[in-house]
């Protein structure tokens, strides 16, 4: 790394060594304060560049620094270049317009509000995209629905098996200690169907959708928004809502029964699994589940799957495709599809568990 | 004057697609070298070697007096490249951009960082877009903000990958007026990789032609006399703006 000293006398700075970026930095603060100090005692001062055998842009700006600091100040030894360096980026900084004040930030409030307008006008435009669907079938790509089907469905079985048997495992494991305290250990097989099959089925599959698959919607789409694809798309006569969104959602609003099922039947066995080893007899825990697991809460938790579906795959395409610029704008949709999905899938939920309240259901 | 960079041999081939081979040619201290070339033909992927991004398959290339395939590591810090694209930092405004250099490698006071990344986007006149953020600026300005971030800490070596691509003749002229002002007030070599046929009469002091049919330089010299006087037919169309 390059050295350079500061060697002060009365009146005069003499700076030893090369001036660059990787060197000034030791001297720069002492530097500023001395010619200060000079020009507070309203004394003259000569900076001596004899010595310093290389003056980059980092250098040059300390010598202008050194200026403002001390408008008197006279430079020595100065080269050449240097000299023309300084006497341009002295010009540029003296005409450069100060940069503009920031735009203030909007306030929360109408911020929600503006939000809440697009999106209104985003149901809106699925809500046209569906009446006009029958007009513009030639945009609905039928091998764009299979594929998304297959990534959201498909490719998420092994995941959705795999945790509705784990978390009937728990759910099962969990209750059965404190019901067995009771001679009641065996209800927890009424406990585990009648959970997975209304409440916990559906919307643990719609909250792992929201993280997998809405947050790939919104990755996707955000990007193809970044790259201008959907600019493209509108200039060219295509709806984006019918080529892109109404894929995605009814590829969700297809997938999400059948994980949900899938859900339901792998939460049985690992609750199975557990009174098994808790010694209770198989055809005992399957006559219990046939008694409370009727086809009427099977029905009320695959009805609710479909709305949550749709849910999760408009709120992912909604944040891709209302993206801003640049890179961070794809995190930060992605990271909006998975909040947004899960709260929706909730307040959905929270109103089919009034409504079923209602009905009797 | 010495050489800052020096090409001796140089092949690239992706698996059996040989892109260039034997390539040859030096670059003087204080000189603006343009590499050029059509489409495809390697300029882009022979500046990537330069800058030790890639390794040759063939060949050697020294930099400042390092191999850049073997000692990457030494010459970064005695570079400064402008990607084709820019790439700024999405997520810092443009004054952060050209500040971050500074911040990694230099001890100076943030003031000190500060005043000095804000002279060099006066350098490149964009002192007044310091506080915007790169989504929110053109894409002649976003290339002069990169300019500016890769000369922050003052290399001796500058490459700039298409400087001038997709933009109109003002801007563009404005930037080759800003590399030869860089060039004389920093006595800094430029490498510059181009197809902009105005940029590179504009800068060149002397230049490399590349060409895909014939796997390799095709023309190296001073741009106008190659411009008069090339015997090769695709040098000859090139810089006339002939068909073959």
């Amino acid at each position: 790394m390059d050295k350079i000293a500061l060697i002060m006398e009365p009146g005069r700075l003499k700076l030893d060594g090369p001036m660059t970026a990787s060197s000034l930095a030791p001297i720069w603060r002492r530097a500023l304060e001395k010619a200060r100090a000079a020009q507070q005692n309203v004394q003259p001062l000569t900076i001596d560049l004899s010595s310093a055998p290389k003056i980059d842009m980092a250098g040059i700006t300390l010598l202008l620094a050194l200026e403002q600091a001390h408008p008197g100040v006279t430079f020595e030894g100065l080269g050449q270049r240097p000299a023309t360096l300084l006497a341009r980026l002295r010009k540029e900084a003296k005409t450069a317009p100060p940069p503009p004040a920031r735009a203030p930030i909007p306030r929360r409030g109408a911020a929600l509000a503006q939000r809440v307008r697009d999106g209104l006008a985003f149901l809106g435009d699925i809500t046209l995209a569906i009446i006009t669907l029958p007009a513009n079938l030639r945009f609905f790509r039928a091998a764009d629905f299979f594929r998304l089907a297959d990534q959201a469905g498909g490719q998420a079985l092994p995941l959705i098996l795999m945790l509705g048997y784990l978390i009937g495992m728990i759910l099962a494991f969990q209750s059965a200690v404190p019901m067995r305290q009771f001679g009641a250990d065996l209800y927890v097989a009424d406990l585990v169907a009648i959970a997975l099959f209304r409440e916990l089925g559906p919307l643990l599959c719609a909250v792992i959708l929201a993280g997998r698959t809405g947050s790939a919607f919104a990755a996707e789409l955000g990007t193809m928004q970044v790259n201008e694809e959907i600019a493209a798309l509108q200039t060219m006569g295509i709806d984006p809502a019918t080529m892109l969104v109404l894929p995605r959602a009814g590829a969700m609003m297809l997938v999400l029964p059948g994980l949900t099922m899938a859900m339901d039947v792998a939460g049985l066995a690992g609750m199975a699994t557990v009174l098994m080893l808790f010694g209770f007899p198989p055809a005992v825990i399957a006559a219990h589940v046939a008694t409370t697991a009727n086809v009427g809460r099977f029905l009320v938790g695959l009805a609710k799957s479909i709305p949550f579906g749709l849910a999760v795959a408009l709120v992912g395409c909604r944040a891709g495709l209302s993206a801003g610029l640049g890179p961070r704008a794809v995190g930060e949709a992605a990271t909006a599809a998975v909040v947004g999905g899960i709260v929706w899938t909730i307040l959905l939920d929270g109103l089919f568990a009034v409504f079923s309240y209602r009905m009797h259901l | 004057m010495s050489a800052a960079v020096t090409l001796s041999g140089v092949g690239k081939s992706f698996g059996a697609r040989e892109l260039f081979r034997d390539v040859s040619f030096d670059v003087q201290e204080g000189e603006v070298f343009v590499v050029l070339g059509g489409s495809g033909c390697g300029k882009s992927t022979l500046m990537r070697l330069m800058i030790g991004l890639d390794r040759p398959n063939t060949g050697q290339i020294m930099v400042l007096g390092h191999d850049s395939a073997r000692k990457p590591d030494l010459i970064r810090p005695m570079i400064g490249v402008m990607f084709q694209s820019g790439a700024l930092f999405g997520s810092l405004s443009v004054l952060e951009n050209v500040m971050l250099p500074l911040k990694i490698f230099t001890d100076l006071p943030a003031q000190a960082q500060t005043e000095i990344a804000r002279l060099k986007l006066a350098l490149v006149g964009l002192r007044e877009a310091e506080s915007l953020m790169p989504a929110e600026i053109s894409g002649g300005m976003a290339r002069r903000a990169a300019i500016a971030r890769a000369l922050a800490l003052d290399p001796p070596l500058l490459f700039l990958d298409e400087p001038s691509a997709g933009l109109d003749p003002i801007t563009s002229a404005g930037l080759d007026r800003l590399i030869l002002d860089l060039r004389d007030m920093l006595g800094a070599t430029f490498i510059v990789v181009t197809h902009e046929l105005p940029s590179i009469l504009a800068i060149a002091d002397r230049c490399v032609m590349l060409d895909a049919k014939a796997r390799g330089m095709v023309a190296l010299g001073r741009p106008r006399e190659l411009q008069a006087k090339s015997p090769n037919a695709t040098v000859h169309a090139f810089f006339n703006r002939e068909m073959l």
